[in-house]
This record gives structure tokens, sequence and C-alpha cells, in this order.
């Protein structure tokens, strides 16, 4: 693999890895682990981890895919016009 | 039984959907493989993303979800985080790459990537297995809704559904199921969102079910939440919002359905039908946002159930109870046996009757009642029996909604299970044809020949699902852990380190596909088909049900698939530049 491919590939590592972070800690962290302990905190008629659990983490799962969509095309767009200002 | 408008109405908006479906047929008929796997690559991501979702939403789904969360209360959430969470999963480590590397099937991959036909075939082997699980429950739903809305035998039904499903899938391939999931899903998500809405609207005032659940009830300023765990405490139950089940099992069930999902054959097919790796990454948000809508909504859904079926029946007398429940009575789906002879329907925790099922007698009691075989539970007040499977279609009915809206129902469940078993169909038919035939025992025939193998056997497929629907095995419930225990434990690790595991190669894939299945497939099969008996927390490995053991059966897949790989001879050179390929976008 030359320079560009090693470096494209790790940014993409890299926004896949925090994303991730995201996804493990609305759901696992928030929605199951750290459940009970956000239920004492009440928003409107929902217990803050009932919430997360059967709400928020939907909404942040859609939210993830697309900032992932939108970081990777910029940075695809970025690759190929380094390639385009090499040539 | 049920009004005569409400069944014409059912049959003409099912009769309706049916002919949008077949009309698409026509119109997209598959004219070569590349059609009939793929669609042709040129489907948009807006129509491939609703694909995927009526792909996805099966009749579970659309059918079950909402009834077994009004009931397991916080603890069904996994079911929510666990079928939705599996999107990311496959948007961020899977779809780009697989639609880069740019064949037809999931066992294509493994067998290019692991260099190996036996990887190929255990691969088939295990779609083989996951799908035929599936397609058994869609088969169900189709009967379910055939028997108790248009009030034909389920075997009528089932052909019916079979019919339909062999036309477009037959003919059309990729490509007409492609489209006729696009019409499917607009009929299934405008039939689940319509009656929860009413419902939301009639007991919170907020036509926003997601938020309406969340409300106060009209004419109170009590939260529905807080009242629906104050009403289940009182009944015996455990408290709507809390969890019962312990965070260990949690964790694990939650953890088998996302990266079950994300491994699934069938829903990662359809990333291969859009025409570049951006159009991928869209394509799984699209989904996302598509089935998210129903997944938001279902829990709404299941919080108004709850509170609607105990409103409505409890300390009611039968013969003024509700005409709905009668009707499910007549079907089987509900039973009530009057422990304490006051003709007063008395709904509380615990099973109301010995052994799992009703068994109904030919007699009627003295309310008009149907007496039963099963000998009544007295560990517990409780005197009704209620199939958790009917939620959804009961709950207009429950509701008091206009007709229309109960044969729109009708219609949504069986797009969602036409859909879904469409899917299915062609996943098994062109792992067949191009996985098994062309790529390992037929290399020779031509394309035209492969296609008339791929239609063969996508035909055959449908006759056994139709077997499945008409004589459903006793074991369908049982064997739906199997299918996600499944996919986490062989197709994702496999996927997931061919694209971001250089080093691994087909020693390791192998090797670790088959512990992950061997020791997933015997804990399944120990604790729900060998001693039943011992199926409690007790005697499980580290309190983690069947249900959650796919999580389990992961990482010992992945642990055995790098240890064997590094101790046996480096991948080809070939299998490097193959995975720097699929790496690059462009």
């Amino acid at each position: 693999m030359d320079n560009k491919s090693k470096e494209y590939w790790n940014s993409n590592l890299k926004i896949v890895s925090i994303l991730l972070v995201i996804w493990f800690l609305v759901s696992f962290g928030f929605g199951i682990l750290f459940s009970d302990t956000l239920d004492q905190i009440k928003i409107g008629g929902f217990k803050l981890g009932f919430w997360f659990a059967q709400q928020g983490s939907i909404y942040i799962f859609v939210l993830l895919i697309f900032a992932y969509v939108n970081l990777m095309q910029k940075l695809d767009e970025k690759i190929s016009q380094e390639e385009d200002s090499d040539e | 039984m049920i009004g005569m408008n409400v069944q014409l109405l059912t049959y003409l908006f099912v009769g309706l959907s049916f002919a949008l479906y077949i009309g698409i047929a026509i119109w997209s008929k598959a004219q070569s493989t590349n059609d009939f796997y793929v669609a042709g690559k040129d489907v948009h991501p807006i129509a491939n993303g609703m694909a995927t979702a009526a792909d996805w939403m099966s009749a579970a789904s659309f059918l079950s979800m909402a009834g077994l969360i009004a009931f397991l209360g916080k603890d069904g959430s996994v079911y929510l985080m666990g079928w939705t969470g599996g999107y990311v999963l496959l948007a961020l480590l899977l779809a780009p790459y697989l639609r880069k590397f740019g064949k037809f099937t999931v066992p294509d991959f493994i067998g290019e990537r692991y260099y190996s036909s036996f990887a190929r075939k255990v691969a088939v082997l295990c779609l083989i297995f996951i799908s035929f699980t599936y397609i058994a429950g869609q088969m169900r739903g189709v009967g379910i809704v055939f028997s108790r809305f248009l009030e034909v035998d389920i075997e009528t039904g089932v052909i019916v559904g079979m019919g339909i499903v062999f036309f477009y899938a037959v003919l059309g391939g990729m490509k007409g199921i492609t489209y006729t999931q696009v019409a499917q899903y607009c009929v299934l998500i405008f039939a689940y969102l319509v009656p929860a809405i009413f419902i939301s609207i009639l007991m919170t005032g907020n036509a926003i079910p997601q938020i309406g659940f969340g409300s106060t009830l009209v004419d109170s300023s009590i939260f529905l939440l807080d009242k629906l765990d104050q009403v289940t405490v009182e009944l015996g139950f455990n408290a709507y919002t809390n969890n019962t089940k312990n965070t260990i099992d949690i964790f694990c069930i939650t953890a088998a359905l996302m990266f079950g999902t994300a491994g699934l054959p069938h829903v990662i097919v359809r990333f291969f039908t859009v025409p570049s790796v951006g159009d991928a990454r869209k394509s799984a948000g699209y989904a996302l946002i598509f089935i998210a809508l129903l997944y938001t909504t279902a829990p709404a859904v299941s919080a108004f159930a709850r509170m609607n079926l105990i409103d409505s029946i409890q300390d009611q007398s039968y013969s003024t109870a509700p005409q709905w429940f009668k009707n499910w009575e007549e079907i089987g789906l509900i039973a009530w046996q009057d422990k304490n002879d006051d003709g007063v329907i008395r709904y509380s925790s615990g099973n109301a009757l010995e052994g799992t099922k009703p068994i109904y007698k030919e007699l009627r009691g003295d309310y008009g009642e149907r007496l039963l075989e099963n000998k009544p539970n007295q560990n517990n007040a409780n005197e009704v029996y209620i199939d958790r499977d009917i939620i959804v279609l009961a709950n207009p009915e429950i509701a008091e909604l206009p007709g229309w809206v109960i044969a729109l129902v009708a219609a949504g469940g069986l797009a969602a299970a036409l859909s879904t078993a469409a899917g299915l169909l062609l996943v098994i038919s062109s792992s067949i044809s191009h996985d098994l035939l062309k790529k390992t025992y037929m290399p020779h025939i031509t394309e035209k020949q492969e296609l008339r193998y791929a239609r063969i056997a996508a035909a055959i497929a449908i006759g056994i699902a139709g077997i499945f629907g008409i004589y459903p095995p006793a074991f369908v419930a049982q064997v739906v852990a199997f299918a996600f225990g499944l996919a986490a434990a062989t197709f994702f690790p496999a996927l997931f380190l061919g694209i971001f595991y250089k080093r691994l190669n087909k020693e390791g894939a192998i090797a670790g596909m088959l512990g992950g299945l061997i020791f997933t497939a015997t804990y399944i099969i120990y604790f729900k088909f060998i001693n039943p008996g011992h199926n409690i927390e007790e005697y499980w490995l580290m309190s983690i049900s069947p249900e959650g053991i796919g999580s389990i059966g992961m990482l010992i897949n992945f642990i055995v698939a790098i240890v064997v790989s590094s101790l046996t001879k480096e991948p080809p050179k070939e299998v490097y530049e193959m995975v720097d390929m699929i790496r690059k976008p462009l």
C-alpha cells in the first residue's frame, strides 16, 4: 500500500472508532449498564435510562450513520483532490 | 364474527396491494443474472433504503414485536436496540467494503477472500439454515392475518401468499423484489403509523406516538408510563419501566441481535444493488431512518396497548366483555378460565392455565365462553391467556378505531411478511445457483442456464416455505435465537476480519466459523431441545440465556480465528491485493 492509501485507511479507522465509541455508549452504556442510574432523572413522562433504551439510542444510531456518510465523503474528496494535484 | 364492512374493506385493501405488487413484477422482469441477483446494480439509495427496510422488517417486527414489548416492558428494549444498532455496524464496518468487492452473494466474498471452496460451502450451509428459520416465521404471520381477517383457511392463505411471491420473485429476481419491496414498505409503514397516531391522540391528546407515550393521559395530570407502572405493580407484574432480567443477559442478547443483524445475508446483499460505495453508505442510513420510523413507534404502541388491554378487560363481566375479546377467543389466541366462578374477568400476573397453550373443548360455559381441557393453574388468580402475537392486530379493535384502520393493518402485516419472505427466497436461490452450481459443481454453465437454475431454486424454496407455513414446525419460536446467534457467531467475524485483518488466512477463518457455529449451536440445542427443564438462569453459562449466547460464540470465533491464523501460513499475495482494493472507495 502506498502512503496515500495508508493515510486514507488510518483516517477511516479513526472516524469509525470514534463513531463506534458513541454507538456503544448510547446503547450498551446509557440503555443498559447505567440505565438504572439514569432512570433517577426524569424528562417529561420518561425516565432517562428507559428513554435511551426505547427511543434515544435509535435516534442517535441514525445520526451516526449520516455523520459517517458525510465525514467519509469529505475524506474521499480530499484524497481524490490530492491525487489530482499530484498528476 | 367481524362486521361485513371490515371484511369487505380488508378484501379490498389486500386485493389492491396484491394487484400493485404483481403490476410492479411485470414491469421489472429480470433479463440477466446481474438483474436477478443484484437488480442490475443501479437502484437509487433511497429506494434501496426502503427496500432494505421492508426486507428487514418481517412479520415479527410488524406483528409480534410491539406485543412482546407490551408484556416485557423495559426488558423488551433488547429488540429495539438490537435490531437497529446492527445497522450502524453494517454501515461502518461491512456494507461499503462488500459493495466495493462487487460480487453477488455473501458466500461469494467468503469463498474468494479465504481462497477456499470449503469456506464457501460452510457459508452456504449457514445461510440456508438461517434463511429457512426466518421464512417459517413469515409464513405463520401470513397464516394469522388470513385466518383472522379474511376468514379463509390458513392453507388457502399461505397458498395465495406463496403464489404472489412466486410470481414476482421467480420472474423479477432481485429487481422485481426490490421495487415490490419499495411499495410494500409504503403500505406497511402507513398501516403501522395510522392506528398508532389515532390511539396516541385518543389516550394522550398528542398526535406523535413517540412523544405521546411520555405524556400525560387525557383529562388527567398523571403520566401514562407512571400510571402503567402503578397498574402493572398492582396486578402483581413487574413495574413496566423496570428491567427484570439480569444485566449481563440483557447486554449479551442485545449484542447477539446487533451483530447478528449485521451478519444476516439477506440484509447484506441489499447493499450489493446500489451503483457505488458512497451509495452503499447512504443507503444504510436511509434504511435505518425508514426502520426507525417503525421501531420508535413500536414501544409507544406497546405502552398504549398494555394500558388499553388492562383497562378494557379487567374486572369486566364476561357477558359484557368487548367483542374483540370474543373474536380472538374464537380463533384460539385468547382464553378465559373462570377460576372463582363469578363470571368476571380477572387479569393479573402468572400463567392462567397449566400447559403452554389453551386446548378447547367443544362445550360452552355458563356465559358463552369456550371451555378448556387445561386445568386451571391455582398458583395465581389470573384467569386470562393472551397470545402476544395478537397485540398489534387487535390494538385498533381494542381502541375502537374505525373498520378501515383494521383492514389497513391486515394489508400491512401481509406486506411485511411477504417482503421479507421474498428477500430470503432470493438469497437462498442465488446461493444455490451461484455459489453451489456455478462456482463449485457446474462451472461450465452459461449465464442463461445459471439464470434458469436460479429461478428453479427460487421455485423449490417457495414450495418448501409454503409447507412450513401450512404445517408450521412447533419449534419456530425456539429457533429464532438460532438465526441471530449463528449469524453473529459465523458471518460477522468472518466478514469483519476479512476486511480489517489482512493476515487472516483460510485456516483461521474456517476454524473460527466452525468454532463459533459448534459452540453456539450446542448451547442452544442443549437448552431448547435436549434439556429444556434446565433452561433457567442457575444452569446458564455466566447467566447468559440461549438468546444471548451468540455474542459469546462470536468472541470464540474471533479468538480461534486469530490464534489459528497466526500459527499457520500467511494468505497468498493476491488476497492482500484484494483487501487493499476493497479498502479504497473509488
